[in-house]
């Protein structure tokens, strides 16, 4: 039922967060707001749920952490059949518990690595971009300086009057195609 | 109007009084340790004092919003500043005078090659090491610090007064605060050379002051946090908000990382590096029985208690929690500061007693006194601030 979408197009952040407020307590339909970058508290009056990013976060951390370690266990320590123990320093490298202090930077930039890329991915995973995908962004000027509320309508011409009170300086409606 | 409970008014005083009776027996006991005891303490109470002058300047200068509803809480912390100043300036000119033996350096004869006990490379040091030039520094330091203290909290006074959103005393703050900011940067790692440094006169460490500056942070942020918290629970501070906590709660869950980060790569470095003339004072604190567990155990709780406990977000704004890391950290940054210390000067006779609990409970005494006093001068909740609407309004 694409005919029953209306855009409306705002040129402020604070305007914007306002009139989805408003949008929420007439009960309208807000489908999705477009907005170049993130607007502080938009996420909580469109009542969307707290990200999962952190615990993902948390996990790939670790996993990065364990592969350190086991990367740098098969590399200092064991070796295959140590074929290649390597005497840096005069230091131990016997053990991987009185080296530790050697490996430290090691595994703190493997942690951060595999924390970083892996949330890099989860988050394109999430938009699903990939290379060659289509914007879903029905209006460029998103990208740039404008915000851009879509909402479902059942009247085109009482939403239209009413979104006109909030400050909204372009309403459309969707084109049927 | 803010005032002190009657419990914790007499809590406090006598905490004070076990202070003091702490040093008369350690002074009539073992004056040596009790220097040390007297320094260390104080030097942890200096440091928080201390960093909460840092804390409103960078406020000042940042023209940062979040903090202004609290802001009536470092200035007071500010207020204590004076009084380890001076404990410090005392220490130092009873160091000159011969009356403790805290500075091995300041030992008669030490630079002087005809003399039995002339060591070559404290000797190399002399134009920095000297009682004179050690003096001077430290009352410049001193006198400095508490007048920008005191200035801040005029300022900030004045702009109660000023009425509106009081925009000229802020500007003015700001000033002073840029200034103050660019000598702490300067003093602060010279203070930390001469104070704690210099007590290992043979060796030395680069990211020193840094060290001492991230720990000072983590226990000023945590004070911070603690009278901020007993003030919402009084009732003083109606418009502290959980956004506040939270930020408070970040601060020092990342200062304790930047914390261990500074120990570390201390650490590694010379532990690596392997060198007789570093590597001898990790061996004081690691190798000698009376120190090494203090030594790991007070890194294992700076580090991994806030690290576990304040990682997630529920888990910063969650009072409960952060007022028992808080305290964790307290105690792990004093059993730190000891060790900054106690080696150097005590050697294997060092250990963390009931006297040095008594100094330090009586310097939380009197810290709570020159506290309250202060907060209950002036009204807790700002008036008039540029930034105090923002503030108000904080949500994270």
């Amino acid at each position: 039922m694409n005919n029953n979408i209306v855009y409306a197009l705002y040129d402020d952040d604070d305007i914007l967060l306002n009139s989805v407020k408003k949008m929420k307590e007439k009960n309208l339909n807000v489908k999705e707001v477009y907005t170049p970058f993130p607007v502080h508290g938009l996420d909580k009056v469109l009542e969307l749920k707290e990200t999962r990013m952190a615990i993902t976060a948390f996990i790939y951390g670790c996993v990065g952490l364990i592969f350190g370690s086991v990367l740098i266990y098969y590399i200092m320590i064991s070796g295959e059949y140590k074929s290649w123990p390597m005497n840096i320093g005069g230091k131990p490298n016997f053990t991987f518990f009185k080296n530790l202090p050697s490996f430290v930077p090691v595994l703190f930039e493997l942690t951060v690595m595999f924390a970083g890329h892996l949330m890099a991915l989860t988050y394109f995973y999430r938009c699903k971009l990939f290379p060659g995908s289509q914007e879903t962004s029905p209006d460029p000027r998103t990208t740039d300086d404008k915000f851009l509320v879509e909402i479902e309508h059942e009247n085109f011409k009482e939403v239209e009057k009413f979104l006109k009170t909030t400050g909204a300086i372009e309403i459309k409606k969707k084109d049927d195609k | 109007m803010f005032q002190l409970n009657k419990k914790l008014y007499f809590a406090s005083i006598s905490m004070i009084v076990l202070g003091l009776l702490s040093l008369v027996i350690g002074f009539m006991s073992d004056a040596h340790s009790t220097w040390t005891n007297l320094l260390f303490n104080n030097y942890f109470f200096l440091g928080i004092s201390l960093f909460a002058v840092v804390f409103v300047a960078i406020q000042y200068v940042a023209e940062a919003g979040w903090s202004t509803v609290f802001k009536r809480v470092p200035e007071a912390m500010m207020a204590f500043l004076p009084y380890a100043g001076i404990i410090m300036l005392f220490i130092v000119i009873a160091a000159v005078m011969h009356w403790n033996h805290i500075y091995h350096w300041l030992e008669p004869g030490i630079m002087d090659p005809n003399e039995p006990n002339y060591d070559k490379i404290i000797a190399g040091k002399e134009p920095y090491l000297n009682a004179p030039f050690f003096l001077i520094r430290s009352i410049v330091y001193v006198i400095i610090w508490i007048y920008c203290a005191r200035k801040l909290r005029q300022l900030s006074i004045k702009g109660d007064l000023e009425g509106d959103i009081g925009e000229r005393s802020f500007f003015k703050g700001l000033r002073v605060s840029g200034w103050f900011l660019v000598f702490f940067a300067v003093t602060s790692c010279m203070a930390s050379w001469d104070w704690i440094m210099s007590i290992d006169t043979h060796w030395f460490s680069t990211l020193f002051g840094w060290y001492i500056f991230s720990e000072w942070a983590t226990i000023g942020f945590t004070t911070i946090l603690l009278i901020a918290l007993f003030l919402q629970k009084t009732g003083h501070l109606p418009d502290l908000n959980d956004s506040h906590i939270h930020d408070l709660g970040k601060f020092i869950f990342a200062f304790s990382i930047v914390w261990t980060y500074m120990w570390f790569s201390q650490f590694m470095l010379i532990w690596y590096a392997n060198i007789p003339e570093e590597v001898t004072y990790f061996m004081q604190r690691i190798e000698q029985s009376n120190y090494s567990f203090l030594f790991w155990f007070s890194m294992v709780i700076n580090f991994v208690v806030p690290l576990i406990m304040l990682m997630s977000r529920d888990a910063k704004r969650n009072k409960t929690i952060l007022v028992i890391v808080s305290t964790i950290i307290l105690i792990g940054h004093w059993i730190n500061s000891y060790l900054l210390f106690a080696p150097g000067t005590l050697f294997e006779h060092g250990h963390l007693g009931l006297l040095e609990v008594g100094v330090f409970l009586g310097f939380i005494g009197l810290f709570i006194q020159i506290v309250s006093r202060t907060l209950s001068k002036t009204s807790v909740v700002i008036k008039s601030h540029p930034y105090l609407d923002e503030s108000k309004n904080l949500h994270t």
